[in-house]
């Protein structure tokens, strides 16, 4: 009989392999990138749009505009937009994130010739009909007195506008907003925005010269739109401390989110920083979870995230906890953190959270779409492959000293904002 | 346009997720899917045991017993540690039917896997600690989930009001704090013997992996664990609804919501992939029934849907929605039975079950591409009865046809068979 106790051998991850995407272009100058992968005859496309012409004071023109694109064209209404792309068993999402918007299509081969005149017909003459924003901006409306009744949304929200103030990053939506949008602003957006100039396309899936070629003669010809516009960029100043309470007396929970700007992708510490993050709040064996969740039971969750955006990084730790051990729970993430300036990792425990980071990044490259999407975090931070050269380098190899001296430099507790929504 | 369709659907793709398969002496069954695209690997084991095989005064205990399997074993004290460090991620989920553990790691670290999953398969630590801990975190998870949101407690609600007799009456984490708070270590080692056993379990390997490399971790590592009894089941039965059930809730919510619940026949039954299919005419996506005539027509809901609990037993077909400010909740509930009934009299188009055909095959495709579904869905067509089952389901839904869909509407969509909830905002009162 062996011995149960002890574990099998192991190995170390040595090589991982990225699949780097073919560049071509359309006629019109579009610049496409393709991962041309897996064996299920099926293809994903992403057109990704920079957000542009930020105007504070209509913070919803660019969400509407992705949410209500395809609404509507002189040819179409919503419903034989909807009724096409479904009779193809294809997916059309549109997708809102801080730096760009994305017209996504997900659909089989087979069909690529076929869906892909609505999207061409989506992109460039969507008209924004007033009765499907009418109802758009009711819906809205309401789905946000649902977010508000949710602590975690409202501890999100409330951070956000601390650190980002009146940018997309950190805007404060409230139901005057949704009633301020203005069909003509829709369409000027839409025009200045939805343009070749502001486009990138990815494909990840099975995708051939003939799948390329169908995607240039129906993409890759003349567009309709082209008004002016600037790419957005903020600058933001360093967060100063400051703790947020919003007060629910009937709450049975807490939500906490405290956190900082920090750095982005393209900072040379940013790597080492993950690390860091891991170690503390980045995986389910993280110090917070062992200590929070494993040790007290305060909380179903908790855990850290460093997130790099075009012009802001920022981490932050986030959970919902028994609104009775808010106050403790305070402490004991403050005492985590402590401990990481204070008190070298031990060897042990970085080399679980090395091979931890090394299995998680062999994982997430499942299929042809989480290597496009493993390339789009360094197209849209202008970095290249060395990246993640660099990150799986610094992953095997950085040191318990070099740990101590980042958690000193970007985790200084007195200028975290520390938001609490409940109880505390 | 139509004649086109059929035929493009009659040459659609093989599905197939291939996998061999063997039974051990102690009856743990193992199927092995090889896929040489990826360097990982995944160890999937499904319990046989949910929700539905608690005891009445002891609802939420399959679920917090999954907590505890992360506890530590007899002969390993961190489950979760030695995983991370090779690399490797787990998570486990229940529910009414089932309880469902997986492991994705490195290939070339699949003995790991192999070692933790079989250690607690033999024994738990069944430590004092951790069981009052994980009481603890499933207290949090409770009121995270159920109390602490919006609209959180519908399922304690709804499950009530349409099943009677049958288990399916409790949601998997509980009818109510009390019980957990209450749960002894007498009763979680009970549980284990009861369920956790060789013949109670289903395990599928997939990934980087060869068929007879897994075959001899599979003997030197599970087949040493004893058989254990075999869990019968025998499940109260729900009767035959036949009186209409209503119930009205107020809570602190800033929206009118109506729910119902009609009963719809077990995952197994031959009908089973024409009330898929209805739910999706009805409800998927922008282009389905209700979404157009009841939020974009009429408006009368800010958001509506319809959809199947894909129960082992008697499932539920639910309609849910939450109505646009100022309209009553008697009209709009008025509204959806307009739409039930015109399914129930009238065959759904061509188009209609072209379309929805043509989105679940688009949807299984798509699905191939993750290793870890295809793990879990090996295991649950196993547990169903044969895992091939799992790359001739595209054919059950090809094979509907509209008559049929009239049919299953006609013996759905019946007054005296629907359980309604109002859950009404307290401004209302």
């Amino acid at each position: 009989m062996f011995n149960r106790t002890l574990a099998p051998e192991s190995k170390h991850i040595d090589e991982i392999h990225f699949i780097e995407p073919l560049k071509q272009q359309l006629d019109n100058g579009i610049s496409v990138f393709t991962v041309n992968a897996g064996k299920q005859e099926l293809v994903r496309i992403e057109f990704i749009f920079e957000n542009v012409n930020w105007n504070p004071s209509k913070p919803l023109e660019a969400i509407s505009v992705s949410h209500l694109i395809s609404n509507g064209t002189p040819e179409l209404s919503a419903r034989e937009i909807a009724d096409q792309v479904d009779y193809y068993g294809a997916f059309l999402q549109t997708e809102y994130g801080a730096d760009q918007s994305t017209v996504k299509l997900y659909t089989l081969n087979k069909h690529l010739v076929s869906v892909l005149p609505i999207l061409r017909s989506i992109l460039n003459d969507s008209i924004f009909p007033e009765q499907e924003l009418a109802i758009f901006v009711q819906n809205q409306k309401q789905s946000l007195q649902v977010s508000l009744q949710k602590n975690d949304y409202l501890a999100r929200k409330t951070f956000a506008n601390a650190l980002f103030g009146d940018t997309t990053y950190g805007s404060n939506i409230d139901a005057a907003d949704y009633d301020a949008i203005k069909r003509e602003d829709l369409l000027a957006y839409f025009k200045s925005a939805y343009k070749p100039e502001n486009c990138t396309i990815f494909v990840a899936g099975k995708f051939e010269e003939a799948e390329f070629n169908i995607l240039n003669s129906v993409i890759g010809g003349k567009w309709s739109n082209h008004g002016q516009s600037t790419v957005n960029q903020f600058s933001f100043t360093e967060t100063r401390g400051a703790e947020l309470l919003i007060e629910k007396p009937e709450a049975l929970q807490s939500a906490i989110r405290m956190g900082t700007l920090g750095i982005t992708r393209k900072n040379v510490d940013f790597a080492g920083f993950q690390v860091l993050n891991c170690l503390l709040g980045g995986y389910f064996g993280s110090r917070l979870m062992a200590n929070i969740r494993e040790d007290k039971g305060y909380t179903y969750g908790i855990g850290s995230a460093v997130t790099s955006l075009k012009d802001a990084g920022y981490f932050f730790i986030a959970t919902e906890v028994g609104a009775d051990v808010c106050a403790s729970a305070l402490t004991e993430i403050e005492k985590e953190i402590d401990l990481l300036k204070t008190v070298l990792v031990p060897e042990a425990e970085l080399d679980l959270v090395r091979n931890y980071m090394l299995g998680s990044m062999l994982g997430s490259l499942e299929n042809a779409f989480s290597h496009a999407d493993k390339f789009k975090n360094v197209y849209f931070s202008g970095l290249d492959y060395g990246y993640y050269e660099n990150y799986i380098q610094t992953v095997k190899h950085i040191t318990p000293a070099e740990l101590q001296q980042l958690a000193i430099r970007y985790l200084n507790t007195e200028n975290f904002v520390k938001v609490v929504v409940g109880k505390k | 346009m139509l004649t086109e369709f059929y035929l493009s659907l009659a040459h659609y793709f093989q599905f197939m997720v291939d996998f061999n398969r063997f039974t051990l002496t102690n009856g743990l069954r193992v199927l092995v899917h090889e896929d040489d695209t990826t360097p990982m690997a995944v160890l999937n084991i499904l319990y046989d045991v949910g929700a539905r095989d608690e005891e009445g005064d002891k609802t939420g205990f399959a679920h917090l017993f999954e907590h505890l399997m992360f506890g530590g074993s007899i002969n390993i004290p961190s489950y979760d540690e030695p995983l991370q460090r090779v690399g490797g991620e787990n998570n486990a989920f229940t529910s009414n039917d089932i309880t469902n553990y997986y492991i994705t790691l490195p290939a070339v670290n699949l003995e790991t896997a192999f070692w933790l999953e079989s250690d607690r398969m033999l024994s738990l630590a069944f430590s004092e600690k951790s069981l009052e801990t994980q009481r603890n975190v499933v207290c949090e998870e409770f009121k995270q989930r159920y109390l602490n949101q919006p609209y959180g407690d519908v399922w304690l609600k709804l499950r009530p009001l349409a099943y009677k007799n049958h288990p399916y009456q409790w949601a998997t984490i509980g009818q109510d704090l009390k019980q957990i708070e209450d749960a002894r270590m007498e009763d979680v080692k009970a549980f284990f013997k009861k369920h956790y056993n060789p013949q109670n379990a289903i395990m599928v390997v997939g990934g980087n992996v060869k068929t007879e490399a897994v075959k001899a971790l599979a003997e030197k590592w599970f087949e040493p664990i004893p058989a254990g009894d075999k869990y019968l089941r025998n499940l109260p039965q729900e009767a035959i609804q036949t009186e209409a059930r209503k119930e009205t809730v107020k809570a602190d919510v800033p929206l009118n919501a109506i729910y119902m619940a009609f009963k719809m026949p077990e995952r197994r039954d031959p009908e089973y992939q024409c009330y898929d299919l209805m739910s999706d005419v009805l409800s998927q996506g922008h282009s389905s029934r209700l979404y157009n005539s009841l939020l974009k027509e009429q408006q009368l809901f800010s958001d509506i849907h319809a959809y199947i609990t894909s129960s082992i037993d008697q499932g539920l077909f639910v309609i849910e929605g939450k109505l646009v400010e100022g309209v009553s909740v008697e009209k709009a509930e008025a509204a959806i039975w307009v739409e039930l009934n015109k399914i129930r009299v009238e065959e759904v188009t061509a188009e209609e079950i072209t379309k929805v055909k043509n989105k679940s095959e688009s949807i299984m495709v798509f699905a191939e591409m993750s290793l870890l579904d295809k793990a879990m869905n090996l295991a649950y067509y196993e547990l169903l009865g044969d895992a091939a089952g799992l790359n001739t389901e595209i054919d059950k839904y090809l094979a509907v046809t509209p008559s049929r869909i009239l049919q299953a509407a006609k013996s759905t969509f019946v007054k005296e068979q629907c359980s309604t909830l109002y859950y009404l905002t307290a401004q209302d009162v």
